[in-house]
C-alpha cells in the first residue's frame, strides 16, 4: 500500500569488487579522521582558559560603591522581594554619625547575604534595585567550594573593595550620569 | 675480551627491556592523546607538562586499587595468565635488530639487539602465539562467563589469524631465503624494502597483526558491548595493568616486526651516501657508527608510525561482527594468502630471486616446486 508519493525507490546493487575488498573504505575513513587529528579542537581547558561570555553575562554579584567610595544599598529590600529563589536576606540598620563616608543613604544594610546555591543568576534583584547597588557581574562566576557554608556570600564578599583598581574589570562600570538615569528609569517604571 | 663484550651484550639486553618497558608505558599515554586528537579533544594534560606524568599516575591508581579475587576462581591460574601475558610479551622483543652495530677504536663490535638467532622470525612467531594462553588461562580462571567467552575468542581469533599471518611470511621468506630478523633488515640495505616485492603479503600481515595484538577492529575479546569486559571483566589492581600493558608491549613488537620486515628495519634511504661522504672525511669507523646510530633513529621512527597507525586504525574504525571476523580470516585472508605465495613463487621463477646469492641456493629447490605445481 502506498501512503505516499514521496517514497524512493532504492535499487540493491551488488557491491563492486573495491567495496566488497573494504580496504578503500577503510582508507577513506582514515583519512577523515587524520582531517581530525589536525584541526582545532574543541576543549577549552577551563581553569588557565574561559569559555568567552558575553558582556550582558549574569555572574556573580557585586554591591557597587558610588564614585566616593560610599555603599549605595539602602536596605529596602526590594531584591529580596525581586528575588524568585529567595536567595537574598539582609537586615537593615540606621546610619551613625561620622559614618556618612561609609555609607551613601541613612539607612544600610548592616548584612546582606546571598546564598549562592539558592541563586538562578535571573538578574531581577538587578533590575529591582532603585538605587543601582547591585549588579551581576559580567566576567565572574560563584566558583566551587568543598562545603555548604560557603556558599552563602556576606557582604565581606559581595562589597567592591573601595580600591577601584581592584575592582571587575569586565564587570559593569557605570558612570554617576548613567548610574543616575539608571535610577531614574528604574523610578518611572514603579 | 670475551666477558667486556658479554657485559655490552647484557647492557644491550637490558637497554631493550627497558625501551620495552618505557614506550609500552607512553603508548597509553599516546593512545590517550591520539584518541583525543582524533576526536577533536585534547586529552590528558593535566599531569605534568602536556600530562608527560599521566602514565605514573595511572600506574599509582592501578597500584593502589584492591586486589579482588572472584569466588570460586583459581587463585593460582588467577595470577598466573596476567604474568603470562606479560611474560610473553616482552619476550618478543628480545630478537629485534635495533639497530646495526657499533665498533670501538679497539675492535669490539656490539650488535644493537639483544640476542641474534637465525630462527629470529619463528622466535617472535613462537613467543607472540603463546601471549594467548595469557588471555585463556585468565579467562578461564576467572569463573565467569563472560571471560571465558572473551578467552574462547581470543584463541579462536588467534588460531585462525595466524594462519594468514603464517602464509604471509611464507611469501616473504621466499624473497630473503632466511628467518633472521637482522639479515633481514641487511638484505634491504640496497634500499629496496620488502614491502615493495610483497605489497600484498604485508597488507595480510598487517591485518592478522592487529588481530593478533586484539585491537580494533579485532578487540572481540574484549569487546565491552557484548562481553562487559572481556576476558579481564573479572581482574583489577595491577593484575589488569599487566594485561592492558602486555597488549601495548604487543603492538610494540608488532610494529617492531612490521618495520623490519617490510620497511627496511634500519635501513633508511641514502645510507650509502652518508657511509661513503664520512669514510672520505672521518674514517671508516665513524662513518659506520654514525650509520648504525642514524639507523636506531630510523627503526624507532618507523616503529613510532606503526603504532600511530595502531591508534589511528583503532580510533576510525568499528569492531567487526564475531562471524565476519571469522569469515575474513579464512574465506579471504587464507586463500589470498596462498594466493600470493603463489604469485611469489612464479614471480622468483621467471624473474629471479632478489639477491642472487639466494638464486644460487635456491636452484634445486625452485625447480622441484615446479614440477610440483605442475603435477
Amino acid at each position: 500500500m502506498q501512503l505516499t508519493n514521496r517514497s524512493k525507490h532504492l535499487e540493491k546493487k551488488p557491491m563492486t569488487l573495491a567495496e566488497r575488498a573494504y580496504l578503500p573504505a577503510i582508507l577513506t575513513g582514515m583519512g577523515i579522521t587524520l582531517k581530525h587529528f589536525f584541526s582545532k579542537k574543541a576543549t577549552i581547558r577551563y581553569p588557565e582558559e574561559l569559555r568567552p561570555m558575553s558582556p550582558t553575562f549574569r555572574g556573580l554579584h557585586v554591591l557597587k560603591r558610588d564614585e566616593v567610595g560610599r555603599e549605595r544599598c539602602t536596605a529596602c529590600g526590594l531584591c529580596a522581594v525581586a528575588c524568585p529563589a529567595e536567595a537574598i536576606t539582609m537586615v537593615a540598620g540606621e546610619r551613625k554619625k561620622g559614618e556618612e563616608g561609609l555609607y551613601r543613604e541613612e539607612k544600610y544594610a548592616v548584612s546582606y547575604e546571598i546564598n549562592m546555591l539558592r541563586c538562578i543568576f535571573c538578574g531581577l534583584c538587578e533590575e529591582a534595585c532603585p538605587k543601582a547597588a547591585i549588579y551581576l557581574q559580567a566576567d565572574k562566576m560563584a566558583p566551587p567550594r568543598f562545603e555548604r557554608d560557603e556558599f552563602t556570600y556576606g557582604k565581606d564578599r559581595l562589597v567592591e573593595p573601595v580600591d577601584p583598581s581592584a575592582r571587575s574589570k569586565r564587570g559593569i562600570q557605570l558612570t554617576p550620569e548613567q548610574a543616575e538615569a539608571l535610577a531614574r528609569r528604574m523610578a518611572g517604571m514603579e | 675480551m670475551e666477558i667486556p663484550l658479554l657485559a655490552w651484550q647484557g647492557l644491550v639486553i637490558l637497554a631493550v627491556f627497558g625501551i620495552t618497558l618505557l614506550i609500552a608505558t607512553y603508548s597509553t599515554y599516546a593512545e590517550r592523546v591520539v584518541a583525543a586528537f582524533l576526536q577533536d579533544r585534547v586529552g590528558p594534560d593535566r599531569a605534568g607538562p602536556f600530562g608527560l606524568l599521566q602514565p605514573l599516575a595511572d600506574a599509582v591508581k592501578l597500584f593502589t586499587k584492591e586486589e579482588f579475587f572472584p569466588s570460586g576462581a583459581n587463585r593460582w591460574l588467577f595470577v598466573f595468565g596476567p604474568c603470562l601475558a606479560m611474560t610473553t610479551a616482552l619476550m618478543a622483543s628480545a630478537v629485534i635488530p635495533f639497530g646495526n652495530t657499533l665498533i670501538f677504536g679497539d675492535g669490539t663490535e656490539i650488535r644493537l639487539q639483544a640476542i641474534e638467532v637465525n630462527i629470529g622470525m619463528l622466535y617472535v612467531f613462537g613467543v607472540v602465539s603463546l601471549g594467548v594462553y595469557g588471555i585463556m588461562i585468565g579467562g578461564w580462571a576467572s569463573n565467569n562467563k563472560f571471560s571465558l567467552l572473551g578467552a574462547v575468542r581470543a584463541a579462536a581469533q588467534a588460531v585462525s589469524y595466524e594462519l594468514a599471518m603464517g602464509m604471509a611470511l611464507i611469501a616473504l621468506l621466499m624473497v630473503t631465503g632466511t628467518l633472521s630478523l637482522r639479515e633481514i633488515t641487511l638484505q634491504q640495505y640496497n634500499g629496496l624494502w620488502n614491502i615493495v616485492y610483497q605489497p600484498l603479503g604485508f597488507i595480510i600481515f598487517c591485518v592478522c597483526a592487529f588481530a593478533e595484538t586484539n585491537r580494533t577492529p579485532f578487540d572481540l575479546p574484549e569487546c565491552e558491548t557484548e562481553l562487559v569486559g572481556g576476558y579481564h571483566t573479572e581482574y583489577s589492581s595491577m593484575k589488569m595493568g599487566l594485561y592492558l600493558f602486555a597488549e601495548y608491549i604487543n603492538v610494540f613488537v608488532a610494529s617492531a616486526v612490521m618495520s623490519t620486515l617490510y620497511f627496511g628495519g634500519f635501513s633508511f634511504p641514502g645510507e650509502h651516501w652518508v657511509y661513503n661522504t664520512l669514510t672520505q672525511s672521518q674514517g671508516e669507523l665513524f662513518a659506520h657508527n654514525v650509520v648504525t646510530i642514524l639507523g636506531t633513529v630510523t627503526i624507532f621512527a618507523k616503529i613510532f608510525f606503526f603504532i600511530f597507525f595502531f591508534m589511528w586504525v583503532r580510533w576510525t574504525l568499528p569492531r567487526f561482527r564475531y562471524d565476519q571476523l571469522m569469515r575474513l580470516g579464512w574465506t579471504m585472508l587464507f586463500p589470498i594468502a596462498i594466493l600470493n605465495i603463489l604469485v611469489t613463487g612464479a614471480c622468483i621463477l621467471f624473474f629471479g630471486a632478489k639477491d642472487p646469492k639466494i638464486e644460487a641456493a635456491k636452484k634445486p629447490q625452485t625447480t622441484e616446486t615446479r614440477t610440483v605445481v605442475r603435477g
